[in-house]
C-alpha cells in the first residue's frame, strides 16, 4: 500500500459556526472546495467515504445530494478517527480498481444545529451503555478525566502540564487565521477556567464548532497529473481494544501504540523521521497519551516532554499545527481537518505557521474515548 | 432462546438486590460486564458468582454541576478483588475526597452498585 494513493486535494467548509447549514450542505461545501482544490468536479468522484454521528446513510445523502453515482461507497463509524480510518477502505478500493478517485467527506452543524443534549437524549435512548450511563459519566470528559486522573497518579503528571498542550495549541491557532479561537492563552488561564471533570478544566477540552472537511484520494500515478503536489500515502495503521472507558485495559496506555507502530512499519520510518504532527487533541492528556505511545517520548514522559513550549511554534517539535481540536475546530469528529493540515503543512501551504521543509507529516485520529486509534504517515514525492 | 441475556440477568439479579458477575467455566477468569462469550477464551458457558465485595479505585473524577441542578457528583473506576473493573461512585465521602488506591466495598441501591469505603 505504501506510496500507492495521494491525497489530490483538500478542502474546508462552515468552520466556526454555519448557522442555517446542514450537515450534509457542509459536506457538499467542503468536498467542492477539496475537489476544486483537485482539478476535478463531482462528476469525477466514483468513491464516496463519509460518516456522520447523526445520519444513518451518511453516503447515501451526499451522493443524492451531489448528484453522483458511486461505485464504491464505505461510512465505517469509529468516532472522530473515522476518516483518518477511510483511508484504508478507500486506499483498498483504489489499488483495487474499483473507483478511481475517492472523496471523502464530512459535515457537522453540532453548534448551531440540534442541541449536543438532545442529540445525546437520542442516542442514549437508541444505543443505551447500561453499565455506565446509570453514573451519569459526562462524557466524553469524564472519560479522559479518568484517563488524566490515572496519568496523574502514575506519572506524576501536572495540571500545569496539561495547560501547556492548550497554551500551545493556541499560539498555533494565533498563526492560522481560519482557527476559531485565537485570543491570547497562558498557563493561568487554563488552571483557572471553569472545572468541568477533574483535573480537566474548560479550556483542557476542546471547541464546539460547527465545521465540514474534505480530501480526495486518488492512486498515485493519477495525483502526479493534477494540479498539487501530491500528498503520498506512506503508512497506515488501525487498532481498537475498548469502547466504554470502564473496558479500557490500561487508561495510560492507548491502542495508538499498536496502530502507530503498523503506521511506521508499513512506511519504513521511525518518530525521529517525522517533520509535524497533527494529533487528535479532544483533550489536553491525548497529545500527552499520543506523544508517548507513538514513540515521540517515553511512557509516563509526556507531561515533562510538553513543557517549555516543546510542542509550540518555534519549539522543538511542530504539533497540531493549525491549533488542534483546542483552538482551531472541532465540530464532533476532528478526523478530517488532522488529514487536511497535514497536506497542506507538506504542500507548504500553511502561511504563517508553516513548518520549514516538511517532508513526512504523521496524522493521528482517536475516535470514542480514546477508544479506536488510527496512525497515518503521509509525505511528499522526496520521500517515496 | 431459553433465558433472557445477559444484561437483563445482571439487572433482574440487582433488582433483587444481589450482584453477581461472570466467571468463565473454561478458564477460570471474572467477567464483567456480562458477556455471551468469554471475552478471554471465547468460551460460552459463563456462571454467575457473587464477588467478594471488595475493591480498589483506579480512578476518579468530580463531574461539575451546578448546585441548583444537584451539586458535584464522583464517578469512579473500581477494580474488584476478582480482576475485573467497573464504572460506579463511590458514597458516603465527598466525591473529591475519593482517592485512587481507596479500598471500597461494594453495595446495591436502586438498583445499582455503589461503593463505600471499606
Amino acid at each position: 500500500m505504501r506510496g500507492s494513493v495521494a491525497v489530490a486535494g483538500v478542502g474546508l467548509a462552515g468552520c466556526g459556526e454555519a448557522a442555517g447549514w446542514s450537515e450534509t450542505e457542509i459536506a457538499a461545501a467542503a468536498a467542492h472546495n477539496a475537489l476544486a482544490d483537485a482539478g476535478l468536479t463531482a462528476r469525477d468522484v466514483d468513491g464516496l467515504v463519509i460518516a456522520s454521528t447523526n445520519i444513518f446513510m451518511p453516503g447515501l445523502s451526499l451522493a443524492e445530494h451531489l448528484g453522483i453515482r458511486p461505485r464504491f461507497t464505505d461510512s465505517t463509524m469509529i468516532g472522530g478517527s473515522s476518516f483518518v480510518g477511510h483511508l484504508i477502505p478507500a486506499a483498498l478500493a483504489l489499488n483495487a480498481g474499483l473507483c478511481d478517485v475517492v472523496l471523502v467527506a464530512y459535515g457537522s452543524n453540532q453548534r448551531t444545529g440540534v442541541g449536543r443534549n438532545e442529540a445525546a437524549k437520542y442516542k442514549a435512548a437508541l444505543d443505551p451503555q447500561p453499565y455506565e450511563h446509570p453514573y451519569q459519566p459526562f462524557n466524553p470528559p469524564a472519560s479522559y478525566a479518568l484517563a488524566a486522573a490515572r496519568h496523574m497518579h502514575q506519572y506524576g503528571t501536572t495540571r500545569e502540564q496539561l495547560a501547556e498542550v492548550a497554551v500551545a495549541a493556541r499560539k498555533w491557532a494565533q498563526l492560522n487565521p481560519e482557527a476559531f479561537a485565537r485570543d491570547p492563552l497562558s498557563i493561568e488561564d487554563v488552571m483557572n477556567s471553569r472545572m468541568i471533570c477533574d483535573p480537566l478544566s474548560a479550556r483542557d477540552c476542546c471547541l464546539v464548532t460547527d465545521g465540514g472537511g474534505a480530501y480526495v484520494l486518488v492512486r498515485a500515478d493519477r495525483a502526479k497529473d493534477l494540479p498539487k503536489d501530491p500528498s503520498f500515502l506512506l503508512g497506515v495503521g488501525s487498532a481498537h481494544w475498548h469502547r466504554q472507558i470502564s473496558s479500557m485495559p490500561d487508561l495510560t496506555v492507548t491502542a495508538a501504540t499498536e496502530s502507530g507502530a503498523r503506521a511506521f512499519g508499513m512506511a519504513g520510518l521511525k518518530p525521529a523521521d517525522v517533520d509535524v504532527l497533527e494529533l487528535y487533541d479532544a483533550f489536553t492528556i491525548n497529545t500527552i497519551l499520543f506523544l508517548e505511545d507513538l514513540g515521540f517520548c517515553r511512557k509516563g514522559e509526556g507531561g515533562p516532554f510538553v513543557a517549555g513550549g516543546r510542542i509550540a511554534p518555534g519549539g522543538a517539535l511542530p504539533v497540531n499545527t493549525n491549533g488542534g481540536g483546542l483552538s482551531c475546530v472541532h465540530p464532533g469528529m476532528y478526523g478530517i481537518f488532522l488529514v487536511i493540515e497535514a497536506v497542506r503543512q507538506l504542500r507548504g501551504e500553511a502561511g504563517a505557521r508553516q513548518v520549514k521543509d516538511a517532508q513526512v507529516a504523521l496524522a493521528h485520529g482517536n475516535g470514542g474515548v480514546l477508544s479506536s486509534q488510527i496512525t497515518a504517515l503521509f509525505g511528499t514525492e522526496s520521500v517515496l | 432462546m431459553a433465558h433472557p441475556g445477559p444484561e437483563r440477568l445482571y439487572r433482574d439479579k440487582l433488582a433483587q438486590g444481589r450482584f453477581e458477575i461472570q466467571r468463565c467455566a473454561a478458564c477460570g477468569r471474572h467477567v464483567f460486564y456480562p458477556r455471551v462469550l468469554c471475552p478471554h477464551c471465547g468460551a460460552d458457558r459463563l456462571d454467575w458468582v457473587a464477588p467478594g465485595g471488595g475493591g480498589t479505585v483506579y480512578s476518579t473524577t468530580v463531574v461539575r454541576r451546578r448546585p441548583a441542578d444537584g451539586g458535584d457528583y464522583n464517578v469512579a473506576l473500581v477494580d474488584l478483588d476478582e480482576g475485573v473493573r467497573m464504572m460506579s461512585r463511590v458514597a458516603e465521602v465527598a466525591p473529591d475526597k475519593v482517592r485512587i488506591g481507596m479500598r471500597v466495598r461494594a453495595r446495591v441501591i436502586d438498583n445499582l452498585v455503589e461503593f463505600v469505603p471499606e
